[in-house]
């Protein structure tokens, strides 16, 4: 079963110490040691961000910026192929993303289209 | 069917219905598919058994029957078998099925218990879910117990069951070292039934003795499975000690009564007998849990012939142990209370006083209840008649909202 986990990073402007590269570098290896890594990376600054939207009339309009202004931002993500729930739960605690108030969100893909 | 019948098949069903849907669920891995049998298997039973008498193994006849409704279904349902059958490939790859000897139905209603309290679900969810596959109550009656309408118990559990069928929720039991972080959520919502049926929310009665007693049987069930782990032990001597005073919490018109005025000669003595005997296990050989600790100050209370003779000192250092292992503000009242209780009330009211910037206590009306109590024992009439005014604005049940009144209408004449 193959789950996404969406880094999100805290708030900007937090000062708390955050994970260092070398923490993320271990991360990366162990899910690709475990075999569960299936894709996945981290996204460019959030300044670099262009939104897309097409109208029912076909319109199309392009604006600055993510579509919705969130207090956390989301980084990066990694795909993995794990047995359950559990299993993806305990990859996304070993995150560092999930550490100095970022989160990760654990979705399941749609895999059997139901 | 005669009563009696009646009434052993119901019991059978009651014993054996979680236990069942626990087994299909292992081996189908799919809740869906598992109840829908296990309802069937009952039906079947209900048209046999009082023809042919119950069974020497009837768990192992519903079972039986019940893998052959499974059967059944899955041939009707190609797309759907495909899809489990891709479920069921992993999971005996991940767990193969123990076997079990002679008809004898292994019990995986500890799967069943750790599945239904997975903290991926919300909170209402995971309670709502426990009461439907370990407790045996229909939709309309988990609905009932927590007075919302049926269709949106039915939505609320089907989307659980959703939820562990896509999100693949598993179904197995923690291992050892995953077993601190998980068991408490699985008290918390054996509790929590409790809790609704000790004081319900809202409605026209201060008790729901159906839920509490149902909250006690989960609790000697996952006692059974587990018996090592001594909060269960602790949880279930709490709940008992406090179910021994429910034929005294009210009148007969269902008022309330307060500890101090109950009839302690109509306290269970078995009920009280059996939780102390527990709060003994749960708090010998290591670290006090926080179910263990409310245990024991459960039991000081149903120990003492009378409020007066009540150990409050034992109660407050109690109360102190409760607030590191979990601090929170409404634990921080209770130890007030006991603290006025053996200081006096001006302290505890200074205590209480100390919590009046807590947010969670805003809408908490026993704080501003005890507030009130202090205050009026006091004298200080004004400020115990507007104590009891904010509590009543955010009272719960029709019991707890006359006792208010009460209280207010006693306080009132005084004033000048």
């Amino acid at each position: 079963m193959k789950y996404m986990l969406l880094i999100y990073t805290a708030p900007g402007g937090d000062t708390e110490p955050q994970c260092t590269f070398e923490d993320w570098q271990l991360y990366d290896k162990e899910m690709k040691d475990a075999g569960v890594w299936v894709s996945g990376d981290a996204l460019a600054d959030l300044s670099t961000t262009t939104t897309v939207r097409v109208s029912q009339s076909g319109e199309k309009t392009v604006t600055d910026g993510p579509f919705a202004e969130t207090r956390e931002i989301l980084g990066g993500y990694d795909v993995i192929d794990v047995p359950d729930l559990d299993a993806a739960l305990a990859w996304a605690a070993r995150c560092p993303g999930a550490r100095d108030g970022g989160s990760v969100e654990v979705r399941p893909l749609a895999g059997f289209g139901d | 069917m005669d009563e009696q019948a009646g009434t052993s098949v119901e019991s059978v069903f009651r014993e054996e219905r979680g236990r069942l849907l626990a087994s299909l669920v292992r081996r189908f891995g799919d809740l869906d598919l598992a109840e829908e049998v296990t309802s069937d298997a009952i039906e079947a039973a209900l048209v046999h058994w009082p023809v042919d008498g119950v069974p020497a193994k009837p768990g192992a006849w519903l079972l039986t029957t019940a893998r052959r409704k499974a059967v059944d279904r899955l041939r009707r349902d190609q797309a759907y078998a495909a899809r489990l059958a891709v479920l069921q490939v992993d999971v005996d790859r991940a767990d193969p099925a123990p076997p079990h000897a002679d008809g004898e139905l292994p019990d995986e209603r500890l799967q069943l218990f750790f599945t239904c309290s997975h903290p991926a679900l919300a909170e209402d969810d995971r309670i709502a879910l426990t009461l439907r596959c370990l407790g045996g109550l229909t939709t309309p009656e988990v609905a009932r117990a927590f007075l919302v309408p049926p269709a949106t118990m039915a939505q609320r559990i089907v989307r659980a069951k959703k939820k562990i069928r896509q999100a693949r929720i598993p179904f197995r039991t923690p291992s050892i070292d995953e077993l601190p972080e998980r068991l408490p959520g699985v008290l918390q919502v054996i509790y929590s039934v409790f809790t609704e049926g000790y004081a319900a929310s809202s409605g026209p009665d201060l008790q729901r003795v159906d839920l509490a007693v149902e909250a006690i049987r989960l609790a000697r069930i996952l006692r059974g499975l587990l018996p090592d782990q001594r909060e269960i032990s602790g949880l279930l001597a709490l709940m008992l000690l406090v179910h021994a005073r429910r034929d005294t919490r009210t009148d007969s018109s269902g008022g309330i009564v307060l500890l101090e005025d109950q009839d302690r000669e109509c306290w269970d003595r078995s009920m009280i007998e059996e939780g102390s005997d527990l709060v003994v296990v749960a708090l010998t050989g290591g670290a006090p849990g926080p179910y263990g600790v409310q245990a024991a100050i459960a039991a000081l209370h149903d120990e003492a012939t009378d409020v007066e003779s009540t150990d409050w000192p034992q109660i407050c250092a109690l109360y102190g142990v409760l607030l590191t292992l979990t601090p929170s503000p409404v634990v921080a009242v209770n130890r007030a209370v006991a603290v006025a209780m053996r200081d006096g009330a001006a302290v505890g009211l200074a205590a209480l006083d100390a919590l009046s910037e807590e947010p969670k206590l805003a809408d908490y009306h026993p704080y501003h209840l005890a507030r009130g109590e202090l205050l009026a024992r006091l004298g200080r009439t004004d400020a115990a008649v507007s104590a009891y005014q904010r509590a009543l604005n955010v009272v719960g049940s029709e019991p707890e909202r006359a006792f208010l009144e009460r209280r207010l209408a006693e306080t009132t004449p005084d004033r000048e």
